[in-house]
């Protein structure tokens, strides 16, 4: 479970990105969120792993108040966390198993992990990652070899590799063709499905959070404006709603349709 | 109205431009005019006509046996542990470049530190490699490793920069993305950092290597190991034609390693 | 859970090159017979050195290392200059996309590429051998390696500049001097004064050791305390030297960075 309570993020330089933000996700809920570009969904998603600091209010996560987490405890929490990204963020001069095996770095000593001396069960789970993603012909290619579509399952297998409890998503598909995303999603909601694992995908259209998500949540300019689950989705409705978010409403002809 | 009179395009005239290159040209100038006022050109030696034809007559017949002597007193000896301690050093220096560079690099210790790294890797570069090597040789005794400690010191400057402007250009997501996972500062430098930068690491550890040859070389001159102390030697006793075999054998040698170095290097990036 | 088991990676070729660059390193620091031990132990020893050389230095003979450090600065200027400009008419020349005389640039780099190779304390030291001791040895020494240096840089330079500018003077029938004139030397201007300014930085560090062999500068007065065993005043002449080295190297590259 993840919970926000009155959090605030405002950068250095006096950007306010988020104002008073009170949202709980239920754990194995997949959850979009959507909104204009800046409108702060990417810092909403920082602040669960605290890639950023909060400025005010808390974030907890499974019961951890992430947002004081620091050190040893910082890292443990966020080993718990898997996070995917728009630029896939895999290193690409290493292989596919080194670059996995970088989701094992929080469960051991750092002499090890710098040495690059996993535990054979550590390989076994990251063999484990791959296959799910249906990639394991390619564990000892270089990462630089691969497709895009092919490098973000590397990715997400690198999240997996962290058997983790939540999942978060950072515009995992905005820089794949429309064939490569709906691989990558379906990967994301199987992961969500079967293995109950919280999700929380940022994502850019609209369509996609319909297809995916169980609930829709809108940010416009820092603040959440729209909220509601998709089971039961009155669509019609849904488009008109979208005014809130984006300012206008969507028109069925503006939407990607099934891909 | 139509303008029918000549169309004038003439710049108009810019006084602070104008003063602003006279200070520059002017300044230039007077700094250069200033430089040769102080080189006192004391004449040509009355020797010198006999040096220099020594000198052509010593390439013309250099000292070839010395070039074939096998044993501790032989140039090929002497060529070995030039490189050598170019070799040593310039790892030495890769090495410690790497916390150097570090330091120096803004993404990585913020723009503050960054700026305190900078000036002491600059400061580093200052420090002549030979005024190092004297000052090895006068904490270790003279010797190849004092050589190798003077070269591994003084590089650092130049690497820890170098190394430091490839950190900063590197992509951070990943960076970002191995913080996510949970990684210790340690391990995002080594699974995350290294792994992305290492491949210029590398090529610009080589050209080091190229330059620190030809400082290798040198730094016989101090007592310091290498090619330099049986050159000095042999130029101050003016037996040119073992000055002569060991220009050579450095010409060459340098050469070589500049093209083997060069190769790898563009296979790198 | 069952198994997966992955074929072995094969790594042969990575493997030996590992191996083949440690052996070259740890081959190369025993030969030159370094080692960490025997660093540190020497460092341990060698304290009280340093501490004579920079926790007491002899303050009272700076004043005498001022001359030595002008002088230092005057050659380096002196032999930046002669070098830059003998460098850039060589450099055009020396590059293949200009005049495009293989029998006039492949000998011209042969022989650039040697005067690089050969150090400046080296050249120096043949100089000194022909002219006698002082400032005017070391002054051709910084000349002809400067040269090296600026005429390579800048020929590389040439050879990576923007062709569309001197194609399109071509087609309006301009000869090679315009060409020169207005294509050219415009683009290259900034980049060839940068490259006069890194030579010039690089100098003056050489110009502070040239002493060392007998031709000028502060490194004649260092040779000499050295050899007294003044380690106090030695101390004098390393700090002094290095700020003023620092001094030029941050002032040089200020303007440089205004000027690329
Ligand atoms: N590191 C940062 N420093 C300052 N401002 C930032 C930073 N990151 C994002 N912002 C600003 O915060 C706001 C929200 O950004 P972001 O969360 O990235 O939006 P989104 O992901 O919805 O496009 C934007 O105005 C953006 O310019
Ligand atoms: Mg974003």
């Amino acid at each position: 479970m993840i919970r926000f309570t009155d959090v605030s993020k405002v950068y250095p330089n006096g950007v306010r990105a988020l104002t008073d933000i009170n949202l709980t996700v239920e754990e194995g809920e997949f959850l979009a969120i959507i909104g204009l570009s800046g409108a702060g969904k990417s810092t909403l998603l920082r602040l669960i792993n605290r890639l950023i600091d909060t400025t005010s209010g808390a974030v907890e996560v499974d019961g951890m108040m992430v947002n004081r987490a620091t050190g040893r405890q910082l890292r443990e929490a966020r080993r718990k966390i898997g996070m995917i990204f728009q630029g896939f963020n895999i290193v690409k001069r290493m292989s596919v198993l080194s670059n996995v095996l970088s989701g094992r770095v929080a469960y051991h000593p750092t002499w090890r992990t710098v040495l690059g001396l996993f535990p054979e069960p550590d390989k076994q789970i990251a063999y484990r990652a791959l296959q799910r993603v249906d990639i394991l012909e390619k564990v000892h290619a270089r990462a630089s070899e691969l497709s895009g579509g092919q490098q973000q399952r590397v990715a997400i297998a690198r999240a997996l590799a962290q058997e983790p409890r939540v999942m978060l998503a950072d515009e995992p598909v905005a820089s794949l063709d429309p064939i490569t995303t709906v691989q990558v999603m379906d990967y994301l909601r199987q992961i969500n499905v079967e293995d109950g694992i919280t999700t929380v995908a940022n994502l850019h259209h609209v369509d996609l959070a319909l297809k995916y998500a169980t609930r829709v949540v809108g940010i416009r300019a820092g603040r959440i404006v729209y909220d509601v689950p998709i089971k039961g989705l009155d669509r019609p409705q849904f488009f008109r709603d979208m005014e809130q978010v984006y300012g206008r409403p969507i028109h069925h002809d503006e939407v990607l349709g099934e891909a | 109205m139509e303008h029918t009179g000549p169309i004038s395009v003439e710049k108009p005239f810019d006084i602070y431009r104008t003063l602003y290159r006279i200070v520059n040209y002017g300044g230039l100038i007077a700094i250069i005019l200033w430089g040769f006022a102080g080189i006192e050109y004391k004449g040509i030696m009355q020797t010198a006509r006999g040096t220099v034809e020594a000198l052509l007559r010593g390439f013309v017949r250099p000292d070839v046996a010395y070039l074939t002597t096998m044993t501790i007193d032989g140039l090929p000896y002497a060529v070995l542990e030039t490189i050598a301690i170019a070799v040593a050093g310039t790892f030495t220096s890769g090495i410690l470049a790497i916390p150097f560079a570090l330091l120096a690099s803004q993404n990585i210790v913020g723009p503050h530190v960054s700026k305190v790294g900078k000036f002491i890797v600059t400061a580093i570069r200052s420090f002549p490699e030979l005024i190092l090597a004297l000052i090895f040789i006068s904490i270790v005794g003279p010797g190849a490793p004092a050589g190798v400690l003077a070269l591994g010191i003084h590089s650092i400057g130049m690497l820890g920069k170098l190394f430091s402007e490839s950190i900063e250009s590197m992509d951070m997501g990943v960076k970002e993305a191995l913080e996510s996972c949970g990684a210790s500062p340690f391990e995002v430098l080594f699974r995350a950092v290294i792994p992305q930068v290492s491949p210029e690491l590398i090529s610009y550890t080589l050209y080091r290597f190229e330059i620190n040859m030809r400082a290798a070389a040198t730094l016989g001159l101090v007592g310091a190991g290498g090619i330099g102390a049986p050159l000095i030697f042999a130029i101050r006793t003016r037996v040119w034609p073992r000055a002569a075999i060991i220009v050579i054998v450095l010409v060459v040698t340098v050469t070589v390693i500049d093209a083997v170095s060069g190769r790898i290097r563009k296979r790198l990036v | 859970m069952e198994q997966i088991v992955v074929p072995k990676k094969h790594n042969l070729r990575r493997n030996l090159t590992i191996l083949l660059v440690a052996a070259l390193i740890i081959g190369s620091a025993r030969f030159a017979g370094f080692s960490i031990v025997g660093t540190l132990s020497g460092i341990l020893r060698g304290g009280r050195l340093l501490g004579r050389m920079f926790l007491s230095p002899a303050w009272s003979y700076a004043p005498r290392v001022v001359d030595p450090l002008v002088e230092t600065i005057r050659m380096s200027v002196v032999g930046t200059f002669i070098g830059a400009l003998v460098a850039f008419p060589v450099a055009v020349l020396a590059a293949e996309n200009f005049i495009r005389k293989p029998l006039i640039s492949r000998p011209l780099r042969f022989i650039l590429n040697i005067f690089r190779t050969i150090p400046a304390m080296v050249l120096a030291s043949l100089f000194v051998a022909v002219f006698g001791t002082g400032a005017f040895s070391g002054v051709l020494a910084l000349a002809i390696f400067t040269f090296g240096l600026i005429s390579k840089l800048t020929f590389e330079s040439i050879e990576a500049i923007d062709y569309g500018q001197v194609e399109a003077l071509m087609s309006l029938g301009a000869n090679q001097i315009n060409v020169l004139r207005y294509a050219i030397v415009p683009q290259i201007l900034p980049q060839f004064l940068s490259y006069t300014l890194y030579g010039f930085e690089v100098n003056v560090r050489a110009a502070a050791v040239l002493g060392y062999v007998g031709a000028g500068g502060i490194g004649q007065v260092f040779e000499q305390n050295l050899s007294f065993r003044r380690f106090d005043r030695v101390g004098v002449i390393i700090i002094l030297t290095f700020f003023v080295v620092l001094a030029i190297d941050f002032v040089s590259s200020a303007i440089r960075r205004r000027l690329v």
